[in-house]
């Protein structure tokens, strides 16, 4: 029969039926396999999500799914391992990098990576993200930075903002009391130990392929046992922020982005 | 014919790890305990392909060991006093998530910083907790050089029977006194993976996670319940103490650790005089022996619990007798060894006129 001829009843049930749609030659996007079914915690508009996909599409991309052990912070990430397929940690505040450190100091032909917050990695775990950065450990840190604790709700992080209202400074951070906010990929880029690091964002689609792309140079580095990859991406947070996600994505870019520029911090001498 | 050796506490309990297979050892020099780190960075990793590292921290040693512990490795770190209380938060994560891994406090008097001499002041600490929430470490406590060596296996061989935390808890004078010992063989390092441990998720299982996260008050309830029924298990099967001449005794002296021997000699002196005293050695402090002691308390007329410390493991002495004979303390603090006549002349002065 031709098409031309059909009842609308008869185009839908032959032509464009779900058995003649649903084939792997139309796949335009699925969920990696490294990413389970469980939902997400996270607010709308939140980066993490994101920011998870990413890890597990470079994971699958690079076929290392069992190879691969992860560690989630104390923070909003607290239960990434309910949301990633593959072996995972749940480390004390701040000592994830620490926590990263024992599993490949004994599994070293693994991958390893770490995913902090701003609280986490740059407040109390301070000290363990710089040794771990110095010794040059061959792991990636993934570092969320949205300027403020989530979790707890709300309250200042290092990294907040110069007059950025938070819970605990309901009238903006004053550098007097406070001091200002931490820039501290920038502070680890200038150990020898750091062989990459990098500042990305996933507000946008091009921001978000840069910052799949350097997830991914930091598993190929390791991979090359070239020491420590650091991914900074800064992000939202639509609920403490007190913005819808539209509002916070463009107060990311004019405020966030002004202090905390994107692109490379350091980036691996050209080998010849 | 077995071969002895000369050995001061810590490098015996060091070279013990690298025989015992040890995988990794992460840790921070703090006296009278810094010659565990020093004495397996000269060859642990050419020996046996152990990890040594010294961590930048107490904190960041006891997360280098939870991070490890969790891929079914056999880890330790070892530290005094005010390390092992920087530890207390990693070790509770640890009991909860129940990974099996060798502590080792080689206590210094406190509180505070204290004084580097030996002292039992960190029992409390040890036994009932330290960290937050209700968990138990297995305790070790030897008493000889020979049993710093012997324990490490021991330790290990509980955690992993149990999937807990053992301590090994000992004192500033074992930890720097040298004695003879016989070493064990060397073990090889473990191949396996236990079905647990975060290696990587082969197609062929789901994924392992360790957290001690658990949001829900029924869950976080059911994971206290099955903690609870594990360590009543192991009050079952673990329990382990040593007894010294307690068979005619009328007396009976309760110590741990080092102190256990002065005791010896006090009692040997009581006898010369005599006066029939035996002494009773916990092994283990978690699981306690109170069973025991509660047997041992219808037989004599009274007990002294020697300590160095304010009277701590006196307490578990008189919750064990339960009230049927009198339980007495002695107690030297802050770096202060008793000495066996002091031991006899308290021994005197409580019991003796009652038994006349």
């Amino acid at each position: 029969m031709n098409e031309k001829t059909m009842t609308e009843e008869q185009y839908f049930s032959e032509v464009i039926a779900e058995e003649n749609i649903c084939v792997n030659e139309n796949l335009v996007f699925e969920k990696p396999e490294t990413l389970l079914d469980t939902p997400m915690h996270y607010c709308p508009g939140c980066g993490h999500g994101v920011a998870h996909r990413l890890i597990a599409e470079v994971i699958d991309e690079l076929g290392i799914q069992d190879k691969t052990i992860g560690v989630a912070p104390v923070g909003c990430s607290v239960f990434m391992y309910n949301y990633m397929n593959i072996d995972m940690t749940e480390a004390p505040h701040g000592r994830a990098s620490a926590a990263a450190t024992g599993i490949k100091r004994v599994l070293p032909d693994k991958y390893v990576f770490s995913y902090q917050g701003d609280g986490d990695l740059a407040a109390i775990g301070t000290g363990e993200t710089i040794h771990t950065c110095n010794r040059g450990e061959n792991i990636l840190i993934v570092f969320i930075n949205n300027g403020i604790y989530g979790m707890t709700g709300g309250q200042m992080a290092p990294t907040t903002l110069v007059g950025m209202k938070s819970t605990t400074t309901p009238f903006g951070r004053d550098i007097a009391i406070m001091g200002n906010p931490l820039k501290i990929t920038d502070l680890i880029a200038q150990l020898p130990g750091v062989y990459y690091a990098t500042r990305c964002a996933v507000n946008t689609p091009v921001n978000v392929r840069k910052a799949k792309k350097a997830i991914l140079n930091g598993f190929k580095y390791q991979e090359l046992k070239k020491g420590l990859s650091f991914v900074e991406i800064v992000s939202n947070c639509p609920s403490n922020w007190k913005m819808t996600p539209v509002e916070s994505n463009k107060w990311m870019e004019e405020n966030m982005l002004a202090y905390y520029p994107l692109g490379d911090l350091k980036v691996p001498a050209k080998e010849n | 014919m077995k071969e002895l050796k000369l050995m001061k506490g810590n490098e015996a309990l060091a070279e013990a790890a690298i025989l015992a297979g040890c995988d990794a050892y992460f840790g921070y020099p703090i006296t009278p305990q810094s010659e565990v780190l020093e004495y397996l960075a000269q060859d642990a990793l050419e020996r046996t392909g152990m990890v040594v590292l010294q961590a930048e921290s107490e904190v960041a040693a006891i997360n280098m060991i939870y991070g490890a512990a969790g891929t079914g490795k056999k880890v330790m770190t070892s530290s005094s006093s005010p390390g092992i209380s920087l530890m207390q938060e990693g070790i509770s994560y640890i009991a909860c998530a129940e990974l099996p891994c060798l502590l080792v406090n080689v206590v210094r008097g406190g509180p505070g910083l204290g004084t580097i001499q030996p002292s039992q002041g960190d029992y409390f600490q040890a036994v009932k907790g330290g960290g937050h929430g209700d968990y138990k470490l297995i305790v070790l406590a030897p008493s000889t050089v020979q049993e710093m060596v012997d324990h490490v296996k021991l330790g290990f061989d509980l955690a992993f029977k149990w999937r807990n935390p053992v301590m090994i808890l000992t004192d500033g004078a074992l930890g720097q006194m040298m004695e003879k010992v016989e070493l064990p063989v060397q073990l090889s390092r473990t191949t396996e993976e236990p079905d647990w441990a975060t290696v990587g998720k082969p197609k062929t299982r789901e994924r392992n996670f360790i957290t001690s996260l658990h949001i829900e008050a029924d869950k976080m309830q059911e994971i206290n319940l099955h903690l609870q029924k594990k360590y009543r298990e192991i009050e079952n099967q673990e329990i382990r103490f040593d007894k010294f001449e307690c068979d005619d005794a009328e007396i009976i002296l309760v110590a741990f650790g080092l102190v256990a021997r002065i005791c010896q000699k006090a009692a040997q002196l009581a006898r010369q005089k005599g006066i029939k005293v035996g002494v009773f050695r916990p092994i283990t402090l978690f699981p306690y022996p109170s069973n025991e002691l509660n047997k041992l308390a219808d037989k004599v007329k009274g007990m002294l619990t020697v300590e160095m410390n304010a009277g701590q493991m006196v307490e578990d002495v008189r919750l064990s007798v339960n009230g049927k004979i009198p339980v007495e303390f002695l107690g030297r603090m802050g770096g202060v060894v008793p000495t066996p006549e002091e031991i006899l002349h308290k021994l005197e002065e409580k019991f003796v006129g009652e038994m006349v």
